[in-house]
């Protein structure tokens, strides 16, 4: 049993809370951040921007940053939208999403700036 | 007027059902067959004898026939074609006019197509390959209840696939403790977790019971982790009047996603189930239970790829499909060609991967493909690669089987997961680089590389005993 890890994750250690894809891995550094725009314009999706207070984080409706950047494929340009926000909003959960509108759907979304759970 | 006479007595099938010169009628269903005929008997006439004993015909005249217009109402043999690397049996393409069929039942046409025509005596053995459902048809049938996109806003799951867990043992678990199994799995980083085909109300657990043990564990689940859970419950029951019953409580009391066997459970019951979810906004997971019995001798029974047709006009969210890579049967190639028929609307012919006809699904939803049976986090690269997102990737001991229990089971699931699409998107070669990708990600989960410490060394190659038609000679 000394071997055996307890499983640290209860309802009163905000860390356990999670916020979907990517939320188990560690933080995505720059390199990683800007491969991942990389992708969602390879794709062909429309990149967007949300945030949230982290206490609503459940909720469906996170709060939009502007429009999604419909037609943009510029990476540099992206990321200055994904740190604006974060600048703007620098306690919430920023997400990136990569909006797939022949599924109707999120190809990709991913917390970039992650605020502190609740 | 009357242009027929009627003469008793057997007639040849193929003089009246064998028609090389016809051409498939947009509306019409067709269905390949492999036909092992018995020594001695003509291609064409067995051919024409599957069409006839499928559609109208039976071994004999008889006076009725001249009372409707058989021309309209038959099935027509309209091509055959050698099977490649087996001289044993040969394809048969039937056509079969749409108005022989009631409207939105897969059981109506497969009563005719797999009836009394498998157990006819000029044939040692019969496949039903494939069917192309036209669009007329797809278009009269419920289909999935929610879809793919659906069921990812509802569980709020993008760019990734889904991950679930069979909870073991499959047998004997109280109602309790299956629940604490559930839970573990849900707070280590699972979507779903899974009750076991042939869960359903046993004495020792009864349904309602496991239901209201397992929402515990999925809420706990949700408020500890922030993320959105789901639990299969089994409605699979003896009468669909106990199946509906099972599912109006799990609606009750919040779940969101039911489970049902369409095989053993039956279609009619399924399409029942199907429509009542797509009223209820309950997603639905399908479980294929006999699957095998029907479809793994490669000279009989029925393939997989038209038990998958089958289920997504009956309905259901989930089917499982097979992994390639775990413990169960399943060609790579073939099983691609069957999760296309699963997510796609509109799947090309291609023979290279089984599929006999273009099958149109309109704006019919999508199936997610399961992938169950015998995988751990080794097998994750190649899962990804294969199966893309809209799939679930569903281990069962490659979760409970963790030394540390199911949380880090799951936790070493997810991170594995989560890996792999992120390197994927990099544009890594995942399959290729899996170890390494992997073994980074370990660096900072323990739980994931014990995980791969402790199924280093399982492997299942033994050969798939139904391969696609290739020649080998």
């Amino acid at each position: 049993m000394s071997n055996m890890q307890d499983y640290k994750s209860s309802l009163s250690d905000t860390s356990s809370r999670k916020f979907e894809t990517f939320s188990y891995l560690p933080a995505l550094s720059d390199d990683q951040i800007r491969k991942q725009i990389e992708y969602i314009v390879s794709k062909g999706w429309n990149p967007g921007i949300e945030h949230t207070e982290p206490e609503n984080a459940f909720s469906n409706y996170w709060y939009m940053w502007k429009l999604p950047m419909f037609g943009e494929t510029n990476v540099d340009t992206i990321l200055a939208e994904v740190e604006a926000c974060h600048k703007a909003h620098p306690d919430n959960h920023v997400r990136l999403l990569g909006f797939d509108n022949y599924a109707q759907s999120a190809g990709a979304a991913m917390v970039i700036f992650r605020g502190k759970t609740v | 007027m009357a242009e027929k006479t009627y003469s008793a007595g057997v007639k040849e099938y193929r003089e009246t059902y064998w028609m090389p010169e016809y051409t498939p009628a947009d509306t019409d269903i067709l269905a390949c067959f492999k036909v092992t005929p018995q020594p001695g008997v003509p291609r064409e006439e067995v051919a024409a004898a599957v069409a006839a004993e499928s559609s109208t015909g039976t071994w004999t005249t008889v006076w009725t026939d001249l009372l409707t217009d058989l021309d309209h109402y038959k099935g027509r043999a309209y091509a055959i074609e050698d099977v490649p690397g087996d001289d044993t049996c040969f394809y048969a393409f039937v056509a079969y006019p749409i108005d022989l069929f009631e409207e939105g039942s897969v059981v109506n046409v497969m009563t005719s197509l797999v009836g009394n025509v498998f157990g006819f005596k000029a044939l040692r053995a019969l496949r039903l390959e494939d069917i192309r459902f036209p669009i007329a048809y797809v278009m009269t049938c419920n289909g999935p209840p929610q879809g793919i996109q659906v069921e990812r806003d509802m569980l709020n799951k993008y760019g990734r696939p889904l991950l679930g867990c069979t909870i073991k043992p499959k047998l004997g678990l109280s109602a309790k403790n299956y629940g604490r199994a559930c839970y573990e799995g849900l707070r280590g980083g699972l979507d779903f977790t899974k009750d076991d085909e042939n869960v359903n109300s046993q004495p020792f657990m009864r349904w309602r019971h496991r239901f209201d043990f397992v929402m515990e564990a999925i809420h706990k689940a949700e408020a500890e982790t922030g993320e959105r859970k789901g639990h299969y419950l089994n409605v699979t029951a003896p009468t669909s009047d106990e199946m509906m019953k099972r599912a109006e409580y799990a609606k009750e009391i919040g779940a969101p996603i039911i489970m049902h066997d369409y095989i053993t459970g039956g279609w009619s019951a399924n399409t029942q189930l199907a429509q009542w979810c797509q009223d209820n906004g309950m997603l639905l997971h399908i479980h294929r239970a006999m699957h095998a019995v029907l479809d793994r001798n490669p000279h009989h029974g029925i393939h997989f790829r038209v038990l998958t047709k089958i289920l997504r006009l009956s309905g259901g969210d989930h089917l499982h499909s097979g992994t390639v890579v775990g413990k169960l049967e399943g060609d790579r190639e073939a099983t691609l060609g069957w999760i296309d028929i699963m997510r796609d609307s509109y799947i090309k012919e291609d023979r290279s991967r089984g599929i006999f006809f273009d099958q149109d699904w309109g704006s019919m939803p999508g199936v997610l493909p399961v992938a169950s049976g015998g995988i751990h986090v080794w097998h994750m690269p190649a899962l990804v690669s294969i199966f893309g997102d809209d799939s679930v990737l569903q281990f069962g001991g490659g979760t409970l089987g963790h030394p540390w229990g199911n949380a880090a089971g799951a936790a070493a699931n997810r991170v594995a997961v989560e890996a792999c699409v992120e390197a994927r998107n990099q544009g890594r070669e995942i399959e290729k680089e899996g170890k390494d990708i992997l073994t980074t990600a370990a660096a900072h989960s323990p739980e994931l590389k014990i995980a791969m410490e402790t199924w280093k060394e399982i492997k299942f190659e033994f050969d798939t005993v139904d391969k696609l038609d290739v020649s080998h000679k």
